[in-house]
């Protein structure tokens, strides 16, 4: 727990990225059980250090694909705690109007591609946005997270293929929590060397601790390089852990409590915070500002979207479809 | 000029290709083989495997890929070998191109153009010859056309091209020898077209039924039967006013659809009419569909599955009572 940090001003950052998705699922995990949030609601909380380790490695150019457990993504990728909290109160001022919900979390003008919740359906979806950014010649990095649940789909397969056979520039992002929903990895891999199946397609692989934010950092790093220097794909394997159920409705019968107990003993917030402590780079004080910081962001966001509007229901049908679209003619170009 | 319905997809995508730089073929074997159907014969010499990029075969992948293009600012036109191997990217399509826009509330558009070839006649048996329009026709956020004709052929992809959404062109397989005389091709994707006017009937269909169809209202007129033959052209949105109009000339209807008739297209129109002018008609519809068996390979049995002019003009008399 008391491994030097390199660089104390990058800790107490990603410790403050951490902290704010930790207060916010927290809040949103409270507001769940006041039914103000409904539908399906995936924690990420002990998997904090997996965005908050990946995502500073990026820049704005880049794109983002994440999953249904993506609130920590969204937060960390710059759309507004705001936005986010009325999306899951499903107001017309969230992040997609409140069609969405906790799951389809979007922001176009941060090139944060939702949000999707079909295992394995943002894969195909991040090779193509690769392969326009190559054909286009913009020098971007598509980054797309999945669980190890995603590696028994065909999705991850095809789209790994897909990948390195165009030398696509691509980061597939595999945030293994041992459990597709309630099966242990053991239990849906006969490879649960997941870097092994990815190796398998000829790209670089790279495997860190998911619940050590620097470790991440680190990583991702190096693989965000290798894409952007090589131009083909990497993988990426963080090992970490959820320490909420699957989803709200999960009653969680299928882990041994023993077991995440154990997991706890390592969540990344606090083992963090006391590295930054014996590096001198955080006290008491500065340690219970961050924290003050991040519960006054949540409650702003939470009174945000209490205070919001419904989409009206004349909307309903609005963005089916492009406005205007089908009246093109063929001639015309 | 005149020209096969193959040629005219064909100079439909060179056009597309040469005029437009984000635009490019992605699918099996379109590139040094020449397309399944030898649309895109040639294409892989002229314009590179870059723009003309055999996929492996992963209809998911590949079909996901061109909806990532799509949001990444390409004009992918995406060729699937036929409906029945489009089901493994039904995924893809149904829920992510068509929802895409929706479920972000507005933020994204994905003009993507998925080409794939239908129907029987060809004896390939149960895996290549079904007519699946109708589960693509089922969901909001698709544009889907089928075009019948040679000069829809040539008009309905650069229209798909400018749309801003997903597109996808269902292409018969017996249409694509069939050669007409194509004028002014330029159309949109909104209106089905009458193809043969009449006074008696309206025979309302899309696609690859549509020879029949005329066919049949050959065989009719000499019977002193005036039929009027409808082609929807687009499956969804389907133009009911045009299926209403003709409807309220005619005052009878026989509906031709390739798919099974429980839950296929055929039962959406007739049931369009039921509410909204039922008491135009005077006679009972009738549909004309595929028997409900999957598509069997001996000539005879396939023959007997699918819709038939013999079958069509049975189904005329039916309702007008000749």
């Amino acid at each position: 727990m008391t491994d030097p940090v390199p660089d104390a001003a990058l800790g107490v950052r990603l410790l403050t990225d951490m902290l704010r998705v930790r207060r916010m699922e927290e809040k949103c995990a409270e507001l769940y059980g006041a039914t103000k949030i409904r539908g399906f609601l995936h924690l990420y909380i002990g998997e904090e250090a997996c965005a908050a380790g990946v995502l500073p490695t990026l820049t704005e150019a880049d794109n983002v694909v994440a999953t249904y457990r993506e609130h920590g993504h969204a937060l960390l990728r710059g759309i507004p705690l705001r936005a986010i909290m009325a999306e899951m109160f499903g107001k017309a001022s969230g992040c997609a109007r409140g069609r969405g919900g906790s799951m389809h979390l979007f922001d176009a003008s941060r090139r944060f591609y939702g949000g999707t919740a079909i295992v394995g359906s943002g894969l195909p979806l991040a090779v193509g946005l690769a392969l326009a950014d190559r054909t286009l010649r913009r020098p971007a990095v598509t980054a797309c997270f999945f669980g190890d649940g995603a590696m028994a789909e065909g999705a991850f397969h095809e789209s790994a293929n897909l990948a390195a056979l165009w030398q696509l520039p691509v980061l597939f992002v595999c945030e293994n929590n041992l459990y597709a929903m309630g099966t242990a990895l053991a239990r849906h891999q006969s490879q649960t060397e997941l870097t092994a199946k990815a190796a398998s397609y000829n790209m670089p692989v790279w495997s860190a601790d998911g619940m050590d934010v620097l470790a991440v950092h680190a990583a991702a790093s190096e693989a965000v390089a290798s894409v952007r220097d090589e131009g083909g794909p990497a993988f990426l394997e963080l090992r970490t852990y959820r320490f909420r159920a699957h989803s709200m409705f999960d009653p969680d019968l299928y882990r041994e409590p023993a077991e995440v107990e154990t997991w706890k003993q390592r969540d990344p917030i606090p083992g963090l915070a006391a590295r930054l402590r014996a590096a001198g780079a955080l006290d008491d004080a500065r340690l219970a500002a961050l924290d003050a910081a991040a519960d006054a962001e949540v409650a702003d966001a939470v009174a945000f979207a209490e205070a919001s509007d419904w989409e009206p229901v004349a909307d309903l049908l609005t963005d089916v479809v492009t406005p205007a679209s089908g009246a093109g003619t063929g001639g015309a170009r | 000029m005149r020209m096969s319905y193959r040629e005219a997809v064909r100079a439909a995508l060179h056009e597309a290709l040469v005029a437009d730089p984000r635009v490019f073929l992605m699918g099996e074997d379109v590139g040094r083989y020449g397309g399944s159907y030898a649309v895109s014969k040639g294409f892989y010499d002229e314009f590179g495997p870059e723009r003309i990029r055999d996929a492996p075969l992963s209809e998911l992948g590949f079909v996901g890929a061109g909806v990532g293009a799509a949001l990444g600012g390409l004009r992918p036109v995406v060729e699937v070998m036929t409906v029945n191997f489009s089901l493994l990217a039904l995924d893809q399509i149904v829920n992510m191109a068509a929802v895409y826009r929706h479920m972000s509330g507005g933020q994204f558009s994905v003009p993507v153009v998925i080409r794939m070839a239908t129907g029987a006649g060809r004896q390939l048996g149960a895996q290549h010859s079904h007519s699946l329009e109708n589960w693509y026709a089922h969901v909001p956020g698709l544009r889907v056309v089928a075009p019948a004709t040679v000069a829809d052929a040539r008009g309905m992809l650069p229209a798909a091209l400018a749309e801003p959404d997903p597109v996808v062109i269902f292409e018969h397989v017996g249409l694509y020898n069939v050669e007409e005389e194509v004028g002014d091709w330029a159309c949109d994707l909104t209106h089905a077209a009458v193809r043969r006017p009449g006074s008696d009937v309206s025979i309302v269909t899309y696609g690859g039924s549509l020879p029949k169809a005329l066919a049949a209202a050959a065989t009719l007129a000499s019977g002193g039967i005036d039929a009027e033959v409808l082609d929807l052209r687009v499956l969804r949105p389907l133009d009911r006013e045009a299926i209403a109009a003709s409807v309220r000339r005619t005052h009878r209807v026989v509906v031709v659809d390739e798919g099974w008739k429980t839950g296929s297209l055929a039962g959406e129109v007739v049931a369009g009419l039921a509410e909204e002018c039922l008491y135009d008609l005077d006679a009972a519809p009738r549909r004309v569909c595929s028997a409900e068996v999957p598509i069997p390979y001996a000539k005879h049995l396939e023959d007997a599955a699918l819709p038939s002019v013999d079958g069509i003009v049975a189904a005329v008399r039916e309702v007008c009572g000749a």
